[in-house]
């Protein structure tokens, strides 16, 4: 992955991983989100192989491949997602990154940002975590910021709104 | 137009009176409305004679509409006062509809026949993310008051030769100068601020008209009304005769010729359709740029329609040339402006800046408007070797769909054989389209804009204003990662809402968002 043209010149300046992680929490609480979806082809195929005991061995198969991915699923997923969704913010700017095969890397500036929303599920408030959205004036793509603890998202949530206030006009 | 003048705009002075829509708009609702339900009314008549009574419903649907339509007129008024401009409506249900004056981006004054031969308007006002849905619209002005209230809604005061940048504390105090002045003048007055002309049209521009395709939805129309027509009334179309003598030359000649031929019909009709479409939208076009720091469009035939947009909104202009157009020297220009999404249509929801005309008119038009030439003509960087090879991959991988597809099902379904031979003429065209679009795809700062160029079917150069950019997503798919290449899309309040640049060389990605925003990357980078 050099360059395509100017090698062996300058230095070239790259843009690194925002510095922060989320909550630790959100590993187990993505592990419970992922572990509740994979419980419903599970149970379908637990009906069905009851349903057609003359013939199970096919039904064991399948089951068994279901189990194989889903725990693979529920192992690595939130690991993976974990290292990978960061995020950070400087008094000019806010920086995200998310994304599992893609990734996906967003930077507002601070004076531009309209609104600053949190929001927790029923099952988030259980493991103590907050999602934090912001959101600029265009309508492509507010920066989301998914399982905060709630004391990190109060303490972004006021920084943010401080600065913001800081900046007169309309942000367009 | 006086009498209207007279009862309803007169004291306008301190506390502004709730105002009427015209009364001449009693007229144009029955003939609007009959007009409008004539196709299913029509089904409904030719039906009818089948099935009962359906020529009846229909009739008592447009008088229901007609009634709505009365109750509307006589339930709405409006009122603009010094922060804010107001509309009551609704007969039942009352509601005020208020809008802060100085969110006022755009307004659109529209008139069709019936509106033009009683001297009418409608009159819409777009506030940005609120026009979506309803927006504030009256519908049946008298065309001096429809003016004024333009004038009074977006040129704050004559007296204010341009106006301040992002002052919405002083938008709002010039608004209440802009009344003091509208009030003392009176109707008479209305102020005709100084304006420059930037384009207006020319009939050889007309010529343009046939590559615009416009005529395709046309026949889309035309086809579907016939095809319910005959449907409804079991009319077998194999029984009308000039039909029936069509088909029957068809079947007397080759498939080879009748498929030209056909072809050959299909074309003649889509060329005439789309010129007479361009004429009818755009006859009479002129954009003028007039000193209250406003862009000034008026279009139209028999419809006219003018749009008027404040310059403080502006982000930038795209400059769009369709392949057919292209191929005859044409270009078409969109304001890139906040509060104003690109819809669609051949107007492009009143973004249009210009029509189909000669290239360089186009590119003249652009600069005119941004107030420098320099990035619509400016060298733009490739994306080098990388991204080519992206987008070839990209168009084989689609093309390749079809021969495959008639492969399989030749040597699965026993499909003739030929067929997926033939097919495979589709993967030089693509790799053609592959290579256009690589020569196309380039961007460039350029001054105070952000210049990108990309796509073939359609290629659009856009020129963004660096202070319009409101943010940055860089996104890389797995393939993209491993090609190291990365998609920069700058965000931006204005027009599409983003725009992207297609796969940057990542060594190439920094510079470009650094150069574009200065300073906002600097704590997030590292050197190596």
């Amino acid at each position: 992955m050099t360059s395509d043209g100017g090698a062996g010149t300058a230095p070239v300046a790259r843009l690194r991983p925002p510095r922060h992680r989320v909550s630790r929490r959100a590993i187990a609480y993505w592990t419970v989100r992922a572990g509740v979806g994979w419980l419903v082809p599970l149970g379908a195929q637990v009906v069905w192989l009851l349903s057609d005991l003359s013939n199970p061995s096919p039904h064991v198969l399948w089951l068994a491949v279901t189990v194989i991915v889903a725990a693979v699923h529920v192992v690595v997923m939130p690991q993976w997602r974990f290292r990978v969704h960061r995020w950070e913010t400087t008094p000019e700017a806010v920086y995200t990154q998310a994304g599992w095969l893609n990734q996906s890397r967003r930077i507002a500036p601070v004076s531009r940002i309209q609104t600053v929303d949190t929001a927790r599920g029923p099952v988030e408030q259980l493991f103590g975590l907050t999602n934090v959205t912001v959101t600029t004036a265009s309508a492509a793509g507010p920066l989301k910021i998914d399982g905060l603890d709630h004391e990190t998202a109060q303490r972004l949530v006021d920084e943010l709104t401080s600065t913001t206030q800081a900046h007169p006009g309309d942000a367009t | 137009m006086t009498v209207d003048a007279d009862s309803g705009l007169a004291p306008a002075a301190v506390a502004p009176q709730w105002r009427r829509l015209s009364s001449r708009m009693l007229a144009v609702h029955p003939v609007q409305e009959t007009l409008r339900a004539l196709p299913a009314l029509l089904i409904a008549f030719v039906a009818g004679r089948s099935s009962g009574n359906g020529g009846l419903w229909g009739l008592f649907g447009v008088v229901v509409t007609v009634g709505l339509g009365v109750l509307r007129w006589a339930t709405t008024s409006y009122r603009v006062g010094v922060d804010q401009v107001q509309v009551r409506r609704g007969f039942v249900r009352r509601r005020v509809l208020s809008i802060p004056r100085d969110r006022v981006r755009t307004v659109d004054i529209t008139a069709h026949p019936l509106h033009r031969l009683l001297g009418l308007v409608r009159i819409t006002v777009g506030t940005g993310q609120s026009d979506r849905k309803e927006g504030l619209r009256l519908d049946g002005l008298t065309a001096a008051e429809g003016d004024r209230l333009r004038v009074e809604l977006l040129h704050r005061g004559a007296a204010v030769a341009t106006v301040e940048p992002e002052a919405t504390t002083g938008g709002v105090a010039t608004g209440g100068v802009a009344t003091g002045v509208v009030a003392a003048g009176g109707v008479a007055a209305a102020p005709a601020p100084a304006e420059t002309v930037l384009a207006s049209m020319r009939p050889g521009w007309v010529w343009y008209g046939p590559f615009t395709l416009s005529g395709l939805v046309t026949i889309g129309v035309v086809a579907g009304f016939v095809y319910r027509l005959a449907n409804e009334a079991h009319v077998n179309p194999g029984r009308f005769g000039p039909l029936r003598a069509i088909s029957h030359q068809l079947a007397r000649v080759p498939l080879g010729i009748a498929i030209g031929e056909v072809a050959l019909a299909v074309l003649v009709f889509v060329a005439v359709a789309s010129t007479v479409g361009y004429v009818v939208a755009f006859w009479g076009f002129r954009l003028s740029r007039q000193d209250t720091g406003t862009l000034h469009m008026t279009r139209g035939l028999l419809t006219t329609r003018a749009t008027t947009i404040e310059e403080r909104r502006l982000r930038g202009v795209e400059l769009s040339e369709p392949l057919l157009l292209r191929a005859v020297g044409g270009a078409r220009c969109i304001a890139i402006a906040t509060g104003l999404r690109v819809g669609r249509g051949a107007e492009r929801g009143g973004s249009l800046l210009l029509p189909p005309a000669p290239h360089a008119e186009a590119v003249r038009v652009a600069a005119e408007v941004l107030g420098d030439p320099r990035p619509l003509t400016v060298r733009l960087t490739g994306h080098g070797r990388r991204a080519a090879r992206r987008r070839y991959l990209r168009a084989l991988e689609v093309a390749a769909v079809l021969p495959v597809g008639l492969a399989l099902l030749w040597w699965l379904a026993g499909w003739p054989g030929w067929a997926p031979v033939v097919a495979l003429a589709v993967l030089p065209v693509a790799a053609a389209l592959a290579a256009d679009r690589v020569r196309s795809l380039g961007h460039a700062i350029s001054g105070g804009h952000l210049v990108v160029r990309q796509g073939s079917v359609v290629r659009r150069r856009y020129a963004l204003a660096r202070e319009g950019i409101i943010g940055w997503h860089l996104r890389q798919s797995i393939f993209q990662r491993r090609a190291g290449v990365v998609t920069v899309i700058a965000t931006t309040a204005a027009g599409r809402q983003h725009y992207s640049l297609l796969d940057v060389p990542v060594d190439l990605s920094v510079p470009v968002v650094a150069e574009a925003t200065p300073g906002l990357l600097d704590p997030f980078l590292i050197v190596g």
